[in-house]
């Protein structure tokens, strides 16, 4: 029982110490120690890249990972994303990072012309896609209140 | 906004979407959406993930986006001059000639989206958008990541803390108007059209606010 309890006491320490990642376009909580050291699987929600014999893999791109960001069963993910030569960014409390898309990534995807796609909420909530107005000119302006 | 220029067009295959960069979110940006009563998509961008995505530094920015879903105008000025620069700041007007020009101007802009939705006018080549496309540069880069954890902190009542990432922000990418002046409407609303707002555009000296769109 008491062991029981200790368990429970351990994954509700480990609940609140969950730290917040911040992607272009997600918003992740994973347990993470000393940065962004992590699961391999959570490695991959995050960042979207596998770990693989090869290094960190996404579709048939593998990216090798220096050996100073590789444990046993756990990634440097930050140290991954600045070889991606994306921005690491954290609070001044370490508890909530952001992971910046790479500037190269930013640049290719706008240079090959093809619209970047992205799926916001409407005013009542509603998500919407921008490729699913294929097949029609779309307009696509900002405006702001302030 | 663009209300009337879209139930012209809609039934051409052409479809709008205005996304508000709007970091106090849906229920700030309300008012202005009822009032438009508009049939397009109304999208809410707390985060300025459309800005980050398409290297966008002000409001309002347009990409004109074609069928096949390729970019066929780079982001550029949406309608807007710089005319009110001019302004008398005591009564907010513009002078009649300006307010002319700047009316003008703004009719040749909706010109160029009506030629464009019914004869493919001013759609330009690939080579053309390419050379025209803003460079994003590691500094732009690092800019985006620390907005977008200034408004997550900020979301999160790490209002100081917030502010801190969206000055640092604002330091590295001086050319986005939006950071600059979301950081601002959150410190306070209105602060974003205030006197420090002015001073910024005043030291832009010979430089544009808003670039007029090459049409």
């Amino acid at each position: 029982m008491a062991k029981g309890l200790s368990r429970a006491a351990e994954r509700c320490f480990a609940a609140l110490d969950m730290t917040v990642v911040l992607t272009p376009a997600a918003e992740h909580q994973v347990a993470v120690h000393d940065g962004l050291w992590m699961s391999p699987t959570d490695a991959e929600k995050v960042t979207g890249w596998a770990l693989k014999p090869e290094g960190m893999c996404r579709a048939d791109l593998c990216v090798p990972l220096p050996a100073s960001a590789l444990r046993a069963n756990e990634v440097d993910v930050a140290a991954f994303w600045a070889k991606l030569g994306g921005p690491v960014i954290a609070s001044a409390q370490r508890d909530v990072w952001a992971l910046g898309a790479p500037a190269g990534e930013r640049n290719a995807a706008l240079e090959g012309l093809e619209a970047p796609d992205f799926t916001l909420p409407d005013i009542d909530g509603v998500p919407r896609r921008l490729s699913e107005l294929r097949g029609k000119k779309v307009f696509l302006a900002t405006w702001a209140s302030w | 906004m663009w209300q009337a220029l879209y139930d012209e067009l809609k039934d051409k295959g052409f479809m709008v979407v205005a996304v508000a960069e709007e970091s106090r979110g849906a229920d700030h940006a309300r008012p202005w959406i009822d009032q438009a009563k508009s049939s397009y998509w109304q999208l809410i961008d707390t985060e300025h993930r459309l800005s980050d995505l398409y290297n966008l530094v002000n409001v309002p920015q347009a990409v004109w986006i074609d069928e096949q879903g390729r970019i066929v105008r780079p982001p550029e000025t949406a309608g807007s001059t710089d005319h009110f620069r001019r302004m008398d700041l005591k009564t907010r007007t513009m002078s009649p000639q300006d307010q002319a020009e700047r009316l003008a101007a703004r009719q040749a802009y909706l010109d160029a989206i009506r030629a464009w939705v019914t004869t493919g006018a001013h759609a330009l080549p690939a080579a053309s958008v390419r050379t025209n496309l803003p460079k994003v540069t590691p500094e732009i880069a690092e800019a985006h990541a620390r907005f977008r954890l200034g408004v997550w902190l900020r979301t999160h009542g790490r209002a100081a803390e917030g502010d801190l990432q969206m000055a640092e922000a604002s330091r590295l990418h001086p050319d986005s108007w939006s950071m600059w002046r979301q950081a601002a409407d959150l410190d306070e609303v209105g602060k974003a059209s205030g006197p420090d707002f002015w001073k910024r555009v005043q030291a832009l000296g010979d430089r544009p606010y808003y670039p007029p769109p090459k049409l």
